[in-house]
């Protein structure tokens, strides 16, 4: 470059000390500074800085992990969001959620809410199918792909739990069918197999209300107990447990010899 | 208009006519072994996952969805606002399927030739993370945040009636990732269709890296490497899985009765419930002697047929066809591998005993809760 050339805008930018107190590396142009800037950014630097060719091609890994992150983070965002109107009680869950629609001017929080929470049940199906059908799984990535398969479970869990939250007629059959299931639980569901035998004498202690259903629902049936309990667990228990299973899961990626590839 | 062509379709959709269907093709659409192969082959399927099978299959999915769509009872389910990403699902499920198809193809017939897969570009090939690797989460990134505002902003979330534990509506449904396992219940009682079957496909899924020790194709796309557990992922995964889960969104109305995608869904459609226990087969209708009283002996011929099944077709098995496998694993595994195997065979086999001889239970034992 010139000597005398006068500094554009985005170069003073990029030379102010406030930018540099943010980013130590500059405008990354050098490949020094690419590398640099990876490096010092926590967020990127879930990444390596350099990767196989073959790990950066649309054709290899579809991005479905990383697009079942990023809708878990738009899920986060516009959950927190709605979290601002909704109140979990028999009395108001349906009408905040009325209003959601109603008052909020342009409010589609609800909808990105449901439909990416959709989006990503069938995005992390796609991913595990793009692990098996590149044979990822297989040594030593065995324990990352059991790792998923929770994370799966979890994906599956939390939208159920969400379902239950509009209450309307929709929301409380849904949940009403699944829990019926827990009710057949070998031993542990008052109807399962087994669970007469825990019994002293004629002292049952596997019942209606005492049941693994009873401790799902905090009730007999989907009620005020079901709501509160499916609304802690769907807002703070279950993504508590997926964001340390998806830290997990990140860096293991990395430990496991980063991304799969032909050896 | 085409009434003919929706009965056929209705007819075709019976779940056990499309299963069969389903199950028959698979097997030659994934051949697992040689012969299966020839037929693949001779029958023209590998074109499938040529560019031009893909545009077919999608040419094919979307004329059956408009058609649909058009249809006054077809269309009213398919435009049910939850019932959208089913539809998406399909074709994403049918586009994947094909890409890693097409993917695996192109790399086999590299291997053969001798060269290198697609996916090796040697050691030395690096690319930098930024910028190679960040414009194309952005990208991704951006275009899926349209698409959920698009999709937000066309479709507004369903709100139905305030809930109201005294009015249930008919059908009942769950979520439609779950419709698979409610789909389920018509074979089985809930604590196998909601919680054993479940935990065993949690488990399976869990346990599959331990139990293909097959080294072969690991981190490149391959189907000649690995047929036969691209098989039998591709058989639970699109037939005992996604298949079950258009059966039960689209096919199941008032009272879970089956209905063809043309069909209305008529609250007074009766189906007579004729199913029989096995018990009642033999003690009953073979013997002519009526039911034991007590259910040991009642329920001994079920009992039996599947300690048969779970007890001595692995002994078998590992004597012959599968001696090899017993060697490499050893015991434990071997049993643990055949139990969930023969476990994911069992709801066909349960599937095809309630369409040919209306069977409801192998064991019953009501008293128990115990019904199998
Ligand atoms: C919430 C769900 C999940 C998230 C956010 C997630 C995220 C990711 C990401 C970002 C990667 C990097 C490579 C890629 O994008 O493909 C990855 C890799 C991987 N994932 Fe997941 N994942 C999830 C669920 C699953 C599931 C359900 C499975 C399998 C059952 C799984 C198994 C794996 C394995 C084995 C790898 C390493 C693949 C390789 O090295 O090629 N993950 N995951």
């Amino acid at each position: 470059m010139a000597e005398n050339k006068k500094p554009g805008f985005v170069d003073s930018v990029a030379k102010s000390q406030i930018w540099k107190s943010i980013f130590r590396t500059g405008i990354p142009v050098t490949r020094r500074q690419r590398m640099m800037g990876v490096l010092n950014n926590v967020f990127l630097h879930l990444h390596p800085v350099k990767l196989p060719k073959h790990a950066v091609k649309l054709k290899y890994t579809w991005c479905m992990g990383g697009l079942s992150f990023f809708l878990f983070l738009v899920l986060t965002i516009s959950g927190i969001l709605l979290m601002f109107y909704y109140r979990p009680t028999v009395e108001y869950a349906y009408t905040d959620i009325m209003d959601l629609s109603e008052q909020v001017p342009l409010g589609i929080m609800r909808e990105i809410h449901r439909w990416g929470a959709h989006a990503m049940v069938i995005a992390v199906w796609l991913h595990m199918f793009r692990v098996f059908m590149t044979g990822s799984y297989k040594p030593p990535r065995e324990f990352n792909w059991a790792v998923g398969v929770i994370l799966l479970t979890l994906t599956l869990l939390l939208s159920f739990t969400g379902y239950l939250l509009p209450w309307d007629q929709l929301a409380i059959w849904a949940i009403t069918v699944g829990s019926n299931m827990a009710r057949a639980t070998p031993f542990l569901g008052h109807e399962g197999p087994g669970a007469s035998l825990l019994a002293i004498g004629d002292v049952n202690f596997v019942t209606m209300s005492s049941d693994i259903r009873f401790a799902l629902l905090g009730g007999r049936f989907v009620g005020e107990g079901a709501l509160l309990r499916f609304y802690v667990l769907h807002c703070v228990g279950l993504p508590f447990i997926v964001a340390i299973l998806m830290a997990v899961h990140f860096w293991r990626v990395r430990k496991d010899g980063g991304i799969s590839g032909p050896v | 208009m085409f009434d003919w062509l929706k009965e056929i379709i209705n007819l075709l959709s019976t779940p056990s006519i499309s299963f069969t269907l389903l199950a028959v093709i698979i097997p030659f659409v994934f051949p697992p072994t040689d012969w299966f192969e020839k037929w693949h082959r001779r029958l023209g399927l590998h074109h499938l996952w040529s560019i031009r099978g893909g545009w077919g299959l999608f040419g094919l999915i979307t004329a059956f969805l408009v058609f649909g769509f058009f249809d006054e009872n077809f269309g009213k389910i398919l435009s049910k606002p939850d019932n959208v990403p089913i539809m998406m699902l399909i074709y994403f499920v049918f586009f994947f399927v094909w890409l890693s198809m097409h993917s695996a193809y192109a790399n086999d017939a590299r291997l053969a030739r001798g060269e290198k897969v697609e996916e090796d570009y040697g050691p030395d090939e690096k690319v930098l993370v930024w910028p190679d690797l960040v414009y194309i989460e952005l990208t991704a990134l951006v275009l899926m945040t349209v698409f959920l505002i698009i999709w937000s902003v066309g479709l507004p979330a369903p709100l139905e009636e305030p809930a109201n534990p005294s009015l249930s509506p008919n059908p009942a449904k769950a979520p439609w990732y779950f419709l698979g396992l409610q789909e389920m219940l018509v074979y089985f009682d809930p604590w196998l269709a909601g919680v054993i079957f479940p935990t065993f496909i949690i488990v399976g899924l869990m346990a599959l890296p331990y139990i293909d020790d097959n080294p072969k194709a690991s981190g490149y796309y391959s189907f000649a490497n690995r047929r036969v557990s691209i098989f039998i992922f591709m058989f639970g995964f699109l037939a005992l899985w996604i298949f079950l889960i258009v059966v039960g969104t689209f096919f199941r109305g008032p009272n879970w009765n089956f209905f063809g995608p043309f069909e209305e869904w008529s609250i007074a459609k009766v189906v007579p419930l004729t199913n029989v226990n096995l018990s009642e087969y033999v003690w009953v209708k073979l013997l002519r002697i009526g039911l034991p009283s007590h259910w040991l002996v009642r329920e001994s011929v079920g009992i039996i047929m599947l300690l048969l099944y779970f007890g001595v077709i692995p002994v078998v098995l590992a004597r012959g066809k599968l001696r090899g496998l017993v060697e490499r694993l050893g015991p434990t595994s071997y049993a643990l591998i055949i139990f969930l195997a023969l476990a994911m065979v069992f709801l066909p086999i349960k599937m095809y005993l309630r369409w040919t001889i209306n069977l409801k239970y192998i064991i019953a034992i009501p008293e128990a809760f115990f019904n199998i």
